[in-house]
């Protein structure tokens, strides 16, 4: 039982300091590859027009990765921190709305009609098609004024039959083959992306940020309950539907260029919470950066260790994850009680 | 100069909550939610606080409607205290009364002089500055309602509402809550309170609104609403009375003596 509201961090510095750790990791993340590079001769090359090979491994191939990692990551992170806000539980992740279920269908979909082999962009299409579907759904399961249960109710609904629909498509494949790549898909990767799909996700991931780092205020006044939030002047119906809106911006996209990669919006807020003092709405940025960190960096670690074919990166985050939600039981325990 | 409230009605899943209920309240003025448990006391006080919109009647403040006055300018008119007070457990007892300033902020604007003062003020008043840096989990539960009361008066709103605000407090702490309640009618705050100890009520309120299954049964001092017949008709109880230094006390004693 100490005292322990702050750590004492301003917020600016904290996401200062967040901030350049993405940077210092895309750099990384520039640098680490298969092929030996002259990193400086390579960029030095691209920014000169020269297409030579090392310039063209790095804007075609490794560009694209960092970028993604970085922007999927912060998507996550920050939806996470949205989420456990919006429903006021800490077990809550962008996942829980069933917005991520059901961009992996729609991507699957895509994958299953053939559709992937005709159009390069076929999947991410396919993805965010199945998250707008989704949200649509979902709203208007809602109606206005819905309850929290209501939504937790909903989502489970869609999750539930978003990854029914799945195991259908998986279930019914042509042949092994395609399962097995349906399967590896599901797990998340960032290897072979290409600067189209980072043009394709960026302007509704951006909105999709916008749309929830706007109820930063909403949110901390929601932690005190929604007569409470109601009271302090903040539309319930409005802030929900900005939440819903903007994870299934930025969480579809991201699903549905990378495919589901979990544990990241479950355990970064819970990292972060204490050093912006349990103010969930100052969490929203800061998760948002601590996730492109860990997805960065799990994205570093498939490359750097040394197993081939490279892991999977939902794969990798959930192995980094889950210890952390043991530390946080273990701390929740002595805590709160 | 009033929040004003006529002829309210509140259906919830079918059944008749308030009918035709009126309600006014006054800057300066302590006004005492009374009546047994399910009367409709909470929703009245939610009607009031624009947190719930009646099916039938409306809500006036100084003659203009709720839709006239707007969502910000009434969080900023009316402070609300909810029956429980839900605070995040690792939240510090400033940052949370701190959070009763939002109305009064523009957003993602940092706290400005006003502010901290409005939170200083909150926290001497409720008697909070020792453990103003302490996470909320760590109060006791006496502590954690004067922090969630501060978090009301930080609103420095004209009006306070607050939903059983004695409910699992200590004599000593009821009594330092009303007369807390009391100080800042004096100051001109218009103040309602849902009460169930019918003496409490009776000394610390100007007047007391009466109600019983969603109706309005009187309104008036505490004198003339509890008359020995009402305590029988509407809680169903006689009552030991008398008075000391001037003011009065009702002490509940039994049930209602079977008649008929």
């Amino acid at each position: 039982m100490t005292p322990h509201a702050s750590l004492g961090i301003r917020p600016a510095s904290l996401l200062s300091l967040l901030a350049l750790a993405v940077l210092a990791l895309a750099a990384v993340s520039l640098a680490v590859g298969y092929a030996p590079l002259a990193l400086g001769q390579a960029v030095a090359d691209w920014l000169a027009g020269q297409k030579s090979l090392p310039a063209l491994v790095v804007y075609e191939l490794r560009l694209p990765r960092a970028l993604l990692g970085a922007l999927v990551g912060f998507s996550l992170g920050m939806a996470g921190a949205a989420m456990q806000g919006l429903l006021r539980n800490p077990l809550a992740e962008p996942g829980v709305i069933g917005i991520s279920s059901a961009a992996a269908f729609g991507a699957v979909l895509a994958f299953y009609s053939g559709l992937s082999a005709s159009l390069a962009l076929a999947l991410p299409l396919g993805g965010i098609a199945g998250a707008l579907v989704a949200t649509v759904i979902l709203f208007i399961l809602l109606g206005r004024g819905a309850s929290t249960t209501t939504l937790i109710l909903a989502g489970v609904a869609l999750n539930s039959f978003a990854g029914a629909a799945t195991s259908l498509a998986l279930n019914l494949a042509p042949n092994p083959y395609a399962t097995l790549e349906i399967v590896f898909w599901l797990m998340g990767s960032l290897a072979d992306r290409s600067m189209s799909h980072v043009w394709l996700v960026l302007p509704p991931m951006l909105a999709g940020w916008l749309l929830m780092a706007s109820t930063a205020p909403a949110l901390d006044a929601l932690s005190l309950g929604e007569d409470t939030a109601a009271s302090l002047g903040f539309d319930l119906v409005w802030l929900r539907a900005r939440l819903i809106g903007g994870t299934a911006l930025a969480v579809g996209s991201a699903v549905a260029v990378t495919g589901a990669i979990g544990f990241v919006g479950l355990v970064v807020p819970h990292l972060l919470r204490p050093l912006v003092g349990h103010r969930p709405g100052r969490l929203l940025v800061a998760s948002g950066f601590g996730g492109a960190i860990l997805v960065l960096a799990a994205d570093i670690g498939v490359r750097i260790m040394p197993v081939r074919p490279e892991l999977k990166l939902g794969v990798v985050t959930a192995l980094i994850g889950a210890p952390f939600l043991f530390t946080l039981v273990q701390r929740l325990r002595r805590e709160v009680l | 100069m009033a929040i004003t409230a006529s002829e309210i009605s509140v259906m919830l899943g079918g059944r008749p909550v308030l009918q035709q209920v009126d309600a006014q309240i006054s800057p300066g003025e302590v006004l005492g939610l009374i009546g047994p448990n399910g009367a409709g006391k909470t929703t009245l006080l939610r009607v009031l606080a624009a947190l719930l919109t009646p099916d039938q009647g409306r809500v006036d403040h100084d003659g203009a409607s709720l839709r006239e006055l707007g969502r910000g300018s009434l969080a900023r008119r009316v402070a609300f205290l909810a029956q429980g007070g839900e605070a995040p457990a690792s939240l510090s007892v400033e940052a949370l009364v701190g959070l009763g300033r939002l109305p009064h902020r523009r957003p993602f604007a940092r706290a400005g002089e006003a502010d901290r003062r409005a939170v200083a003020r909150a926290l001497t008043l409720c008697d909070a500055t020792g453990f103003a840096a302490r996470a909320v989990g760590t109060l006791s539960g006496g502590e954690r309602h004067r922090v969630l009361l501060a978090r009301a008066l930080a609103v420095e709103a004209p009006y306070l509402l607050a939903d059983e605000p004695l409910a699992g407090l200590d004599p000593q702490h009821q009594l330092d809550t009303l007369q807390l309640l009391r100080r800042i009618s004096g100051e001109g705050t218009g103040v309602v309170v849902v009460l169930h100890d019918l003496t409490l009520a009776a000394r610390f309120c100007d007047r007391l609104l009466l109600l019983d299954r969603g109706q309005r049964i009187a309104d008036g001092s505490p004198v003339e609403v509890l008359d020995d017949n009402r305590l029988a008709e509407v809680f169903g109880i006689h009552a030991l009375r008398g008075s000391h230094a001037g003011e009065p006390f009702i002490l509940p004693w039994g049930r209602k003596l079977a008649r008929s």
